[in-house]
């Protein structure tokens, strides 16, 4: 069976944007130089816009038309997933390019009563998706592709009825390439049917080898191999127990199988783990789970052994456990690197650091691990943000500033008196010790960030008192005469 | 005939070698720049490979501390190091470690709320022989905590610091050094205003197979300098 999408792309998009259904809008990329509409929807093919025209040329005939950048390598996700969805018809699924799938269904129409009611229900079901969809029966896919296509009706053909089928048609229903569909036209061949009746040494002197072997593929004289899809096998491993498991010896045994058969298949495919959940099924039918996450893609069983075992005490046993499923939720591509001879400081690319830190967050939480990079803002609070990830650098360089060492996270009123009004304290309480101020610096003022929050601005002043001890001082706002605002907000070392 | 003291010193070598310490590789002198500091420890060299103790008694003395172990850090961390700083509540103020000359996202902080909590990291840390340093802030430090530490330390010859900001009683660890660092006033800049380059008391209190002492060091465009004339000043007005 041949299922055929007559606007793919556009029906893709506009299931993913509903307002742009209904509406004449095109795809369209850079073909030298010229944008090329590559795919129209339904509603701009009715008002006369064609793929291949250039889309200033379809903007000209239809004032309304949208155009959208077309992403290459669209058209094969999705029929990817089309094709992953048709498995639950039959287990044999393969991805015709640009724009069909092809089925085979030998042994699997009779479910669904007959092969009428089969199509039916696959084509009814994917319209009601959005999709345009055309589809064929036939015994071979090249009759199938033709019928799904160019046939006006009947998209059964019958065992056996191919040429019948296909003699009205034209001689693009078989996949023939453009230049040689030109040379067919101009020597007259206007449908298969009379391509058939002429010998076959003929032909090839003519057209060359191609056209006979799409004809032949078509009869089915000649066999035609679909490459299937393979749906992903998710990753989950399952033990089940005998004996139900109740000491944390055992749970520590089934997480070590588990795990060293899920290693196994990691390392065959190249792949690391980021995030596992184990679920252990009690006896008394309910379910416990907890769930590691990494920092980077490991596939080392020492390593993920060792997170699990840290979440073995959250594991409540009760009556005790039958089932244990490993599931790994999120994998990524891991480079294997050879293991070195000898260990040298490799940065923030160190397995050993992440798996640390895999290590940390297990036992205290993630949220205890920070990593900073500079953010643009003056505002000493906002001056710095986290780090997502172990391999995220700095966007912009670290300023060189004079920044206390320690910042304290409210800044502290202080009692200051001052000779000037702009001039640095020239004394200041804080917790009821009095420190003389010797040197200062500053004022270095601070504005706040209108568009983010409002509020007064800061004058921060470097202070040094009689003993030596440096801290960093600020007056919030404008000096106002009777009761000027003196924090404390930092120390330098 | 060898003398005595050749004696004596070829013994104290042996002993030196017997507790971890490695014979004196050329060039590693004043690797970190603290210049008469670096002598009082054992073969004159800063000990990487070690557990440093710094006692803060107030939030004044654990900036400084903190300024000298980050200024330490920069020279340790030179190439490609990564520091893992295990804080209290709040970490350090990262963008204030570029005055210091270290890039500040090379370090990774830990915020810890439990004391056990913070040990456990740090002994995890410790046996990651990638990193450069591990620092520190604990309440306390038994001696058994200590000792612990510093077998770990001496498998992955990582260094590390350790600040205790706690010191309500001061019992034996089993530290290389122990030291205090307090903020001094700055020297003036030929008479300009403002703040001079920081300046600390270096104290050593204890060093294993050293010879403790107190000295004044200045962090000046990124490098330590020991300040001679006021420890020879104050030597002076002891006596």
């Amino acid at each position: 069976m041949a299922i055929w999408f007559r606007h793919l792309l556009t029906d893709g998009l506009a299931l993913r944007r509903p307002d742009l259904k209904g509406l004449p809008f095109v795809l369209a990329a850079t073909v030298k130089n010229k944008m090329i509409v590559t795919a129209s929807s339904a509603a701009a093919e009715q008002q006369g816009v064609f793929t291949g025209m250039a889309a200033a040329d379809a903007r000209a005939a239809v004032a309304e038309l949208l155009v959208i950048n077309d992403t290459p390598g669209k058209s094969a996700k999705l029929l990817r997933l089309l094709g992953l969805w048709c498995i639950r018809y039959t287990p044999v699924v393969a991805i015709d390019l640009p724009d069909g799938l092809m089925l085979n269904i030998s042994g699997c129409a009779h479910l669904w009563v007959d092969e009428r009611t089969y199509l039916k229900e696959i084509v009814l079901k994917l319209r009601n998706s959005g999709f345009d969809a055309r589809a064929a029966i036939a015994d071979t896919p090249g009759a199938a592709w033709a019928i799904s296509r160019y046939a006006k009706t009947n998209p059964i053909v019958e065992s056996g009825m191919q040429i019948k089928a296909l003699a009205t048609l034209p001689p693009a229903a078989l996949r023939l390439e453009p230049d040689i569909l030109e040379r067919l036209q101009k020597l007259g061949f206007r449908t298969v049917g009379n391509l058939i009746s002429i010998p076959a040494s003929v032909l090839r002197r003519r057209f060359g080898n191609m056209l006979l072997l799409r004809i032949d593929q078509a009869l089915g004289k000649k066999e035609e191999e679909l490459v299937p899809l393979v749906p992903p096998v998710p990753y989950v491993e399952r033990l089940p127990c005998l004996e139900p498991i109740r000491t944390a010896l055992g749970i520590e045994i089934a997480i070590e199988k588990l795990l060293s058969a899920l290693c196994i298949r990691l390392k065959t495919e190249g792949k690391g783990l980021r995030k596992a959940v184990l679920k252990c099924h009690r006896i008394d039918g309910r379910k416990v789970q907890v769930g590691i996450t990494t920092n980077r893609g490991s596939q080392n069983l020492q390593h993920l052994r060792k997170l699990f075992n840290l979440q073995i005490a959250k594991i409540e046993p009760a009556l005790g456990i039958d089932l244990f499923i490993l599931e790994a939720l999120k994998v990524e591509d891991v480079d294997v690197v050879q293991e070195q001879l000898w260990a040298e400081a490799k940065g923030l690319e160190d397995a050993a650091l992440a798996e640390l830190l895999d290590r940390v967050a297990g036992k205290i939480g993630a949220a205890a691990i920070g990593r900073y990079l500079p953010a643009e803002h003056y505002w000493p609070e906002q001056s710095v943000k986290l780090a997502t990830s172990l391999k995220e650098e700095p966007g912009t360089k670290w300023p060189v500033q004079m920044r206390p060492i320690r910042l304290l996270a409210i800044p502290e009123r202080i009692q200051v008196m001052a000779l000037v009004p702009d001039n640095p304290p020239k004394m200041f309480i804080y917790k009821k010790k009095r420190h003389t101020i010797i040197k200062a610096d500053g004022p270095e003022r601070i504005g706040r960030e209108w568009w983010r929050d409002n509020g007064e601005h800061r004058d921060y002043y470097a202070v040094e008192d009689s003993d030596g001890q440096r801290y960093w001082v600020f007056r919030s706002g404008p000096y106002n005469g009777d009761s000027p605002a003196w924090y404390l907000h930092g120390y330098f070392s | 005939m060898e003398s005595k003291k050749d004696i004596i010193q070829k013994l104290r070598q042996n002993i030196l070698q017997m507790e971890g310490y490695r014979p004196p590789l050329a060039g590693l002198h004043n690797l970190i720049g603290l210049g008469p500091v670096e002598s009082a420890f054992p073969n004159g060299i800063f000990p990487v490979a070690a557990l440093h103790e710094f006692i803060c008694n107030s939030a004044e003395q654990a900036a400084a501390g903190g300024g000298l172990v980050t200024g330490i850090l920069s020279s340790l961390m030179k190439q490609d190091g990564i520091c893992v700083w295990i804080s209290k509540a709040k970490p350090l103020f990262a963008p204030a470690m570029t005055v210091f000359g270290i890039e500040p996202h090379r370090v990774v902080f830990i915020s810890l709320s439990k004391d056990e909590d913070a040990l456990w990291v740090m002994e995890e840390a410790l046996k990651c022989s990638g990193l450069t340093a591990v620092v520190c802030e604990v309440q306390e430090l038994n001696f058994k905590q200590s000792q612990r530490l510093q077998l770990t330390v001496e498998q992955s010859r990582v260094t590390c610091f350790v600040l205790r900001n706690a010191t309500a009683k001061l019992s034996a660890t089993a530290c290389t050094a122990r030291w205090q660092v307090k903020p001094m006033p700055s020297a003036d800049l030929n008479g300009l205003p403002g703040l001079g380059f920081f300046r600390w008391q270096v104290n050593l209190l204890k060093v294993r197979n050293g010879k403790p002492g107190s000295w004044v060091l200045e962090w000046n465009n990124g490098r330590f300098m020991p300040v001679e004339h006021l420890v020879l000043e104050e030597k002076r007005k002891a006596g």
